[in-house]
């Protein structure tokens, strides 16, 4: 498993692209994807939707299990990825592509994201 | 000294071997079983249409035998154990005095006087304990077999089919429900033609030191039909679509057979006294004159899922409570087992819904189980 390095990563297991014009894509790790197992259903934010930093945003809900999403920025949701709430398996299969999950135009960004290497170590992936 | 310390899993005989396949492994009843190989959907799918291989070494088997060992299982038991002919085995439950379901087993009668007891591996101690206490004053010995055995389970319409290509052993004259003792692949087995998924397929109790060796012949004679390793994760999703009970789940200490829809296992007819057949005897009466919660499929019609513990709702009050819930990789959504009262328990029962994290999500009652083989 490898984490992109040109993303960046929160301790909530979010990842989180550089912004394009301030807008910054949204998704879960490999790492997370595999904990939860078949992931069956994705409930996110609507566009519009205020998101904060750190705070549940949605619900991922696996075979299992249901966990909270989080985002890992503050801001406004400005598009949800339609594709992974018709088809919740593109979180298992394409994490870090076709899987992601929401753009966020961010107005606030924590301080404590971790880069690439940091979250390989964090998360023992 | 001190009560936080970490007690280690148990490990099965197959450990290496599922770690060597990439297991991903969870926490079972202070066992350390694998969850699953890879995708539980597709475990789940390869069982329903070719096999699945499963390690449950966790169970617990009880040996029971002497001269009054089905008297012994007949006072101990609410079956009637002494009418199970040898070769043949028995799904029945053990209850406490007061009604309330310490277990629900499978009695294998290898013998005139010799049984084997399978409890679940979460109260495998209390059933050897309440074996053993019960056993006072019956000329029966009740051994606790936990180490003496491995268990592979061979599940799916491919099973007969690789099975008979490692044994002699006669399958065809093998009933559902039955088991004889046997070679496979050369390892000295118990072949039983039992299982926990809704599908044809077979158990096989054999010494832990040759666990490897029938996995890997198993997974060898598999290869051609698709044969896969799975994990407790899809054993749960299947048991559920064929609605089947679950400890701790369906069945507790707190619900007597009637309550749980399975009094047919409790056999009254039987001679002598048995343990729990006043309170059992009163609560088969209540559930006729009051009709207790009963236990229900449900399907849902939108995607979110239900789990054990959620309210089942209807015209704004609970009438129930799911005790299972899950995808159901068969039906593609998803369903659940609950308990509700008696008059909202009709297969097409409308308005019924289940409070799913506050909001109240519709579902369809259906008769169990969900999934039925076609044979």
């Amino acid at each position: 498993m490898s984490n992109p390095q040109e993303l960046r990563y929160s301790k909530e297991h979010e990842w989180l692209s550089g912004a394009e014009d301030g807008v910054s894509t949204v998704g879960i790790t490999e790492h997370a994807a595999n904990a939860l197992g078949d992931v069956v259903y994705v409930q996110l934010p609507e566009v519009g939707a205020a998101v904060t930093a750190g705070e549940t945003c949605g619900e991922l809900e696996s075979t299992k299990s249901v966990s909270d999403l989080y985002s890992p920025v503050t801001g406004e949701i400005t598009e949800i990825n339609q594709d992974v709430v018709d088809d919740p398996a593109l979180v298992n299969t394409a994490p870090f592509e076709g899987g992601w999950l929401f753009k966020v135009r961010v107005t606030d960004e924590p301080k404590d994201l971790l880069s690439a290497a940091e979250y390989t170590e964090f998360s023992g992936s | 000294m001190s009560s936080n310390t970490p007690v280690e899993p148990r490990r099965t005989a197959l450990d290496a071997l599922h770690r060597s396949l990439g297991a991903t492994m969870t926490d079972f009843a202070g066992w350390d079983m694998p969850l699953r190989y890879g995708s539980e959907r597709d475990e789940h799918l390869a069982v329903r249409t070719r096999a699945g291989l499963f390690d449950l070494s966790h169970m617990g088997e009880i040996t029971v035998s002497g001269p009054q060992a089905a008297a012994l299982l007949d006072h101990a038991l609410v079956g009637n154990i002494g009418g199970v002919k040898t070769g043949r085995a028995r799904y029945t439950m053990i209850c406490r005095a007061d009604g309330g379901i310490l277990d629900d087993l499978i009695v294998y009668r290898l013998a005139d006087t010799a049984y084997m007891v399978v409890a679940n591996a979460s109260n495998a101690q209390v059933v050897l304990d309440a074996l053993t206490e019960r056993a006072d004053g019956f000329d029966a010995e009740v051994r606790d077999d936990r180490d003496a055995y491995a268990l592979l389970a061979i599940q799916g319409p491919e099973s007969p089919g690789i099975l008979t290509s490692l044994t002699d052993a006669d399958l065809d004259g093998l009933k559902y429900y039955a088991g004889l003792p046997g070679t496979v692949a050369g390892v000295p087995a118990l072949i039983a033609r039992t299982g926990y998924t809704g599908e044809d397929g077979f158990e096989l109790f054999v010494a832990p030191a040759d666990a490897e060796k029938l996995w890997q012949a198993l997974t060898d004679a598999g290869a051609a039909a698709g044969l896969a390793p799975c994990g407790l994760s899809c054993r749960d999703t299947l048991r559920l679509e064929a609605g089947m009970p679950l400890y701790g789940h369906e069945l507790s200490t707190s619900l007597t057979p009637f309550d749980a829809g399975l009094g047919r296992v409790v056999k009254f007819e039987k001679e002598g006294d048995f343990v729990g057949r006043e309170a059992l005897s009163e609560a088969a009466a209540r559930a006729e004159s009051t009709p207790p919660r009963v236990l229900v499929g449900l399907i849902a019609e939108g995607r979110r899922v239900p789990r054990a513990g959620y309210p089942v709702v209807a015209g704004g009050k609970v009438i129930g409570e799911v005790t299972s819930g899950a995808p159901s990789p068969t039906l593609g959504r998803p369903i659940a087992m609950a308990y509700v009262d008696a008059e909202h328990s009709a297969p097409g029962t409308t308005g019924v819904g289940v409070d799913i994290r506050g909001s109240h999500e519709p579902y369809e009652v259906v008769a169990l189980p969900f999934y039925k083989r076609q044979k």
